[in-house]
């Protein structure tokens, strides 16, 4: 296995490149990487959004997401996988959050990408506060979509 | 003691992140119930409410969860990370 931290809960933005770098070091047998990044739009239930603030639960975040990326391993043949997600004051357009896997042949690396982006979804305790405009601060609700997407993976 | 932890408009509505209170009950249900006991403001928002996610000790847990002494209780509104 590589030496780089699997799971970081950081406010710092971060770079593909440099990361997708560190997940395929030292892995020669790696045929496929997949890397999903999550961005913050600018407009949510209709209302435009100035600022997303981004609030988690410390050690449990890290717990249950590095839970995820064990499951992930345990269901596809992968190399080697990360999760960052970022906390904190976020504007539009701003990288939340990014997933990357690798695996020898692309099927496995496509599956568990999505995979542990929709567990991430609904298992990861984040919460999202957005700004309006006008000043307006509200908290972001859940979404039945996310609930939905989770369940398609169901054993 | 047991640990409780508030999070996101939880927090927010209850006016506090988080409190101790004595090790007194056998499960996460017998915890919120005297947690309700404080008055509507705590019943609406945390026993009746039926979007109510708890942890124990940083793992997923339910109302029938056990709970003991030094257990990290924690509630909050379903997950809206990602």
């Amino acid at each position: 296995m590589a030496d780089f931290p699997f799971i970081k809960v950081q406010r710092e933005d971060f770079d593909l490149t440099t990361e997708v770098a560190k997940l395929r070091a030292g892995h020669k047998n790696i045929g496929a990487v997949v890397s999903f990044v999550g961005t913050v739009r600018d407009i949510n239930e209709g209302d435009e959004v100035s600022v997303l603030e981004l609030e988690h639960y410390p050690g449990m975040t890290e717990k249950a997401l590095e839970k995820i990326r064990l499951e992930a391993h345990d269901r596809w043949a992968l190399e080697s996988s990360m999760i960052i997600h970022r906390i904190g004051k976020m504007l539009p357009s701003d990288q939340i959050v990014l997933v990357a896997v690798s695996s020898r042949h692309r099927e496995n690396a496509f599956h568990a990408a999505h995979f542990i982006m929709d567990y991430l979804k609904t298992n990861a305790p984040f919460w999202k506060k957005e700004t309006l405009p006008d000043g307006e601060v509200r908290w972001v609700d859940s979404r039945v979509s996310d609930k939905e997407a989770e369940q398609r993976w169901t054993k | 003691m047991v640990n409780i932890l508030y999070f996101a408009s939880f927090r927010e509505m209850l006016g506090q992140a988080n409190e101790q209170l004595p090790a007194k009950h056998t499960t996460v249900s017998e915890l919120l119930a005297e947690l309700a006991s404080r008055g509507d403001h705590w019943k609406v928002a945390l026993e009746d409410n039926v979007n109510l996610q708890i942890a124990v000790n940083q793992d997923i847990a339910s109302r029938e969860t056990a709970i003991k002494a030094g257990d990290e209780v924690a509630f909050f509104p379903p997950v809206t990370g990602g």
